[in-house]
Formats: C-alpha cells, structure tokens, sequence
C-alpha cells in the first residue's frame, strides 16, 4: 500500500512553521498599530493568507499530498472567490 | 466470504477535506457579512473594534497556534510508535482548547457585564453600524467556539481510538482527520483575529 511509504514529517519541520506563525502573529499586530488607511484590512488579509498558506501546506500535509487533493483546495477557493466577488459587484455597485 | 475489511486511506481523508470545504464556505459566507458591512460603516467598525480587547485576541491565537503545532506532532509521533508521546501531545491540543474555551468565557463576561450582546438594549442605543459589528462578532466567534468544543470531543475520541489500538501506526486516518479538522479551527480563527481584534484606524 503506498500510504506506508507517505512521508512522515519531522518534528523540526512542524516547531520552525510555529515559530513562523508566532513571528507572523507578531507582524499583524505590529502593523494594525499603523494608520494606513483603507490598506490595514488587506495587510491583514495579506499576512493571514499567509499564515493560512503554512498551516494548510505544513501542517494539513497538503504539500505532500497527490495533486488531485491539492486541485480540489483550488477549486473551493475559486469558488469562494466568486462568492465574494459576486456579493461586491452587487453591493458595490448599488446606488 | 473473508471479514477482511477494505480500508480507503484516500479516499478518508478526501473525504475529510470535502467536509472541510463544506466549512469554509459556511464560515466564508460570515466573513463575507463582516466585509460588505465593513465598506459601508468604516468608521463605526473602528469604534467598535477598538471596544474588543486584543490581549484575549492575541492570547487566544497563540493558544490555537500551538494547539495545531501540537495535533501535527502526534501524527508523526503515532506513526514512528512513539504512542505515549501521541497521547500527551493530545492532551496538549485538548487542553488548549480549554484554554481557548475558558479565555473566551472570561472575555464574553466582561462584554456581557457591559451590556454588549446580541439583542440588548445598550446594543440598541448604538450606531447601527456598531450593532452590526458586535452582532456578527458574537455569530462568527460563537460559531467558532462550537466547532472548538466539537474539535476537543473529536479529539478526545481519537485519543480513546489510540489507547485501545483502533487507530495506530499501520491505520491512522482516523487521528489524520480529526487533526485536520482542527487546523480548520485554527485557519478560521487566523482570519477572525486581525478582522475583529485588530480594527484600531
């Protein structure tokens, strides 16, 4: 069975992603400290995609999972983006 | 006719992660709540976001952070044997989510004390676009809460799966899945903190 074979993750891999994450907490609260205006709501997106990136890469293993799972968290996503562009072409748009 | 049981790694674990988009689009549709009322009360959304304190916030991120930390490392402590360990990492998830679980009761107190919560008559002297904030921040972090408790008891399951051998290191899917629901938990609760916890300008 080739699940036997799937790759175990060190223990080392998953410490250094916390560290990162605690580090990338750190800038999100740092920056929100900071009148950027209108930007403060997309650094903070900025940076949480990011943390989200390494929990589902490293943590949720999607790294090394076979590409249909990883087609599959594409298509989700594809598909709540065009949830959240469709609500803000309405809304947006409304006089 | 043999008893041997066809066992679907794969298809297990898809399925878990079907399930987890299933969540994503729930928790999605909130975000999208708080986005489209965020364009239109700016300025309340600050007001009231400043109300919300971010030492519980930030605490309760770290908290989750190394909850997930915790969970990813059993996975690999079951699969080299190490199920002792296994099991004490577990623990470590399940009691962060008390943690969080305990954080958020302290927080929610002092706000409800206040008389901020859904449907009070201090909610209702504010700023429509206050109101909304605080409504939705008790929908989505309410929400959240239930899915912790429910990843703790998940959990907790799974760590009963381990002691009793059901789930090892030749047959772990059942350990995989349950951690994969709580990064969820802990994906969602990675947006929720600077969106609610963190709107100061």
């Amino acid at each position: 069975m080739p699940e036997e074979h799937a790759h175990i993750i060190p223990y080392r891999t998953f410490l250094l992603v916390w560290v990162a994450l605690l580090v990338l907490t750190g800038l999100t609260i740092a920056a929100a400290q900071f009148h950027f205006g209108a930007l403060n709501v997309w650094i903070a997106l900025g940076i949480a995609t990011l943390k989200s990136s390494l929990v589902v890469a490293v943590f949720m293993h999607m790294k090394y999972e076979q590409p249909l799972f990883k087609l599959t968290l594409l298509s989700a996503l594809a598909i709540l983006a065009i949830f959240v562009g469709m609500t803000f072409l309405d809304v947006l748009y409304r006089s | 006719m043999s008893g041997h049981l066809h066992k679907d790694y794969t298809g297990a674990k898809f399925g878990m992660w079907l399930f987890l988009f299933t969540e994503v689009l729930l928790f999605g549709g909130l975000f999208i709540l708080y986005g489209v009322y965020l364009a239109r009360y700016p300025k309340e959304f600050v007001m009231a976001g400043s109300q919300l304190n971010v030492w519980f916030g930030g605490a309760n991120t770290l908290v989750l952070l190394t909850s997930s930390l915790f969970v990813a490392m059993s996975i690999t402590a079951l699969r080299r044997g190490a199920k002792r360990l296994c099991l004490g990492l577990l623990g470590g998830t399940v009691a962060c989510a008390a943690i969080f679980m305990i954080n958020k009761f302290f927080e929610w107190s002092a706000k409800i004390h206040h008389g901020i919560y859904p449907g009070s008559a201090h909610l209702k002297e504010m700023l429509p676009g206050e109101m909304v904030f605080f409504n939705i921040y008790y929908l989505t972090t309410g929400l959240h809460g239930i899915h912790v408790v429910i990843g703790a008891i998940v959990l907790s399951w799974t760590m009963v799966f381990i002691k009793t051998g059901r789930v090892n290191a030749g047959d772990w899917v059942i350990l995989e899945n349950a951690g994969l629901y709580w990064h969820l938990v802990d994906l969602i609760w990675i947006f929720i903190f600077p969106l609610y916890y963190l709107i100061l300008h």
